[in-house]
């Protein structure tokens, strides 16, 4: 996947086709989020944009108490995908407060609103 | 060498105003009381003043607005925006600035009228590009975030937790200027209102309104004012993150960093340190601040914490002014750190003052969990 646009519109382009990508540095191997022009961990600007796997775990959460009557109690949380970034999502299909740390989730890209975002579900199995 | 700034500047003023509720007057006004409040506290005049310190959560350029306001042309100015961290790290730029003689005077000053201009606890930022989506409620959600997972590595529990604010109370019962004083216990705190699990409502601190303003000179002057001077022996800051997603281990702060430098270069030792006041937004922040500044090892914090320990009357006397918790919380708490811990080394404090105090530790803490700066202070025999 050639970079043909800034770093946080490729991948919002790619979220709102169903695809969530991250950057890997072609210097030191590591992936990174969220999407920026160098890589964090060692500063090299060649970056790859590579898709997701979606495999990853619930590395913290909460629960954003909220009156029934505005929508109701809702989950935010920290997930660790398998390529080893770490981004802020919402497990969906579950009850807030049964979203646990360490839970495998696959994540995938849904929407919020209408605006693309990534989702999580439980992973099967 | 960073350890020259040891003992080179002081503390020689110190004012609030405005705590709790100050109705009609704007965060400027609360800013300005303060400042006039330090001012006088030092023997000094406005006129006198030459370095200025200051943000507010209000606009663009807080510190042009509070030296306009104050009728002053200040020849060095620092504004470093570091959320509530920043009244701390002014004590390094100050110092630095004194030190190097670009001022002489240096106040350093705050306030805001949160409470009762909104009555929300306001954030001076808009959410992160990669978070708002999620609808995090700032701060609070960063905070939940960092306390759950301490929980599940470590098994600190609600209880833990709630024992902080209760410590807190303890200490606030007897500070006349404490907006919280009644007695609170942890059943109280387990069972209020969840407002981001784990974290309840009494886990989360107050919005007041408030102001506080800190003087400082040169120590080769420090003993011409009225009150004891307060010596700044260490100060370091450290900042990991801004956005919550980006903090790499939610046990563990950057105040690991900014203390062992702070207190290298006062040359002293948590053991050594008398009170201790810490940014204590939420309950979770004392103790992570507590084991990272090296007060416990890590994962020792919850216990470290509980049944009274840093209660009055405890083991170690930790934000002995009632805290952000309870005394009083204007959106950014770090300057009462300061006044508090220099309080307790002049022997004047408001509420409980503890016997004898040499050493106290400030720490800043802003955003969430992102910017941490500790300052070590001490009175005249430390020098």
């Amino acid at each position: 996947m050639k970079d043909i646009s800034g770093p946080d519109s490729t991948f919002r382009k790619g979220l709102s086709k169903g695809q969530i990508n991250l950057q890997q540095c072609d210097g030191c191997s590591r992936s990174i989020f969220f999407p920026r022009v160098l890589c964090p961990h060692c500063g090299g600007m060649s970056l790859t944009w590579h898709r997701a796997s979606g495999a990853g775990e619930v590395h913290t959460t909460t629960t954003v108490r909220r009156r029934p009557e505005s929508g109701g109690d809702y989950n935010v949380c920290m997930i660790e995908l398998a390529e080893g970034v770490r981004m802020m999502s919402r497990v969906d299909g579950i009850a807030p407060a049964d979203v646990r740390i360490g839970m495998k989730i696959t994540a995938f890209a849904g929407e919020i609103d209408g605006t693309p975002a990534v989702l999580c579900k439980p992973a099967e199995g | 060498m960073a350890d020259n700034m040891r003992g080179k500047t002081a503390i020689v003023g110190v004012g609030h105003a405005g705590f709790g509720e100050a109705p009609g007057f704007t965060a400027y006004d609360i800013m300005a009381q303060s400042a006039q409040a330090a001012l006088a506290d030092a023997g000094l005049k406005l006129a006198d003043v030459d370095g200025l310190f200051c943000t507010m959560m209000e606009d663009s350029m807080p510190v042009l607005m509070a030296a306009e306001y104050l009728g002053i042309t200040p020849r060095h100015i620092g504004a470093t925006m570091t959320g509530g961290s920043s009244f701390v790290n002014y004590l390094i730029s100050a110092g630095l600035a004194l030190d190097a003689g670009l001022c002489d005077v240096a106040l350093i000053c705050y306030g805001s009228n949160q409470r009762t201009a909104s009555g929300k606890l306001v954030t001076a930022s808009k959410l992160p590009p990669y978070e708002g989506l999620y609808s995090p409620r700032y701060p609070i959600s960063g905070y939940a975030l960092a306390a759950a997972r301490h929980m599940y590595e470590y098994g600190t529990t609600r209880e833990n937790l709630a024992d902080v604010a209760v410590a807190a109370r303890g200490w606030a019962s007897h500070n006349p200027e404490a907006f919280m004083r009644a007695p609170l216990t942890r059943d109280e705190v387990l069972n209020s209102r969840m407002v981001g699990d784990p974290l309840t409502k009494l886990d989360c601190c107050l919005v007041t309104d408030g102001g506080g303003a800190v003087v400082m000179v040169r120590a080769d002057r420090a003993k011409d004012f009225p009150n004891t001077p307060v010596y700044v022996l260490g100060a370091a800051a450290e900042s990991s993150h801004r956005q919550i997603s980006q903090m790499k281990d939610f046990t563990v702060t950057a105040a690991r960093e900014s203390g062992k430098r702070a207190f290298a270069m006062a040359g002293v030792t948590p053991a050594d340190i008398d009170v201790v006041e810490l940014y204590d937004a939420f309950t979770i922040n004392t103790i992570l601040f507590l084991e990272d500044l090296g007060f416990c090892a890590k994962g020792e914090g919850g216990a470290f914490v509980s049944d009274g320990r840093i209660a009055p009357g405890g083991e170690l006397a930790v934000n002995t002014n009632g805290g952000g918790l309870s005394c009083v919380h204007p959106g950014m708490y770090g300057i009462f750190t300061v006044i508090e811990a220099a309080r307790q080394i002049r022997g004047d404090a408001l509420g409980i003052q503890m016997e004898g105090v040499e050493l106290a530790v400030a720490h800043g803490n802003g955003g969430v969990l992102s910017s941490q700066v500790t300052a070590i202070l001490g009175g005249t025999d430390t020098i």
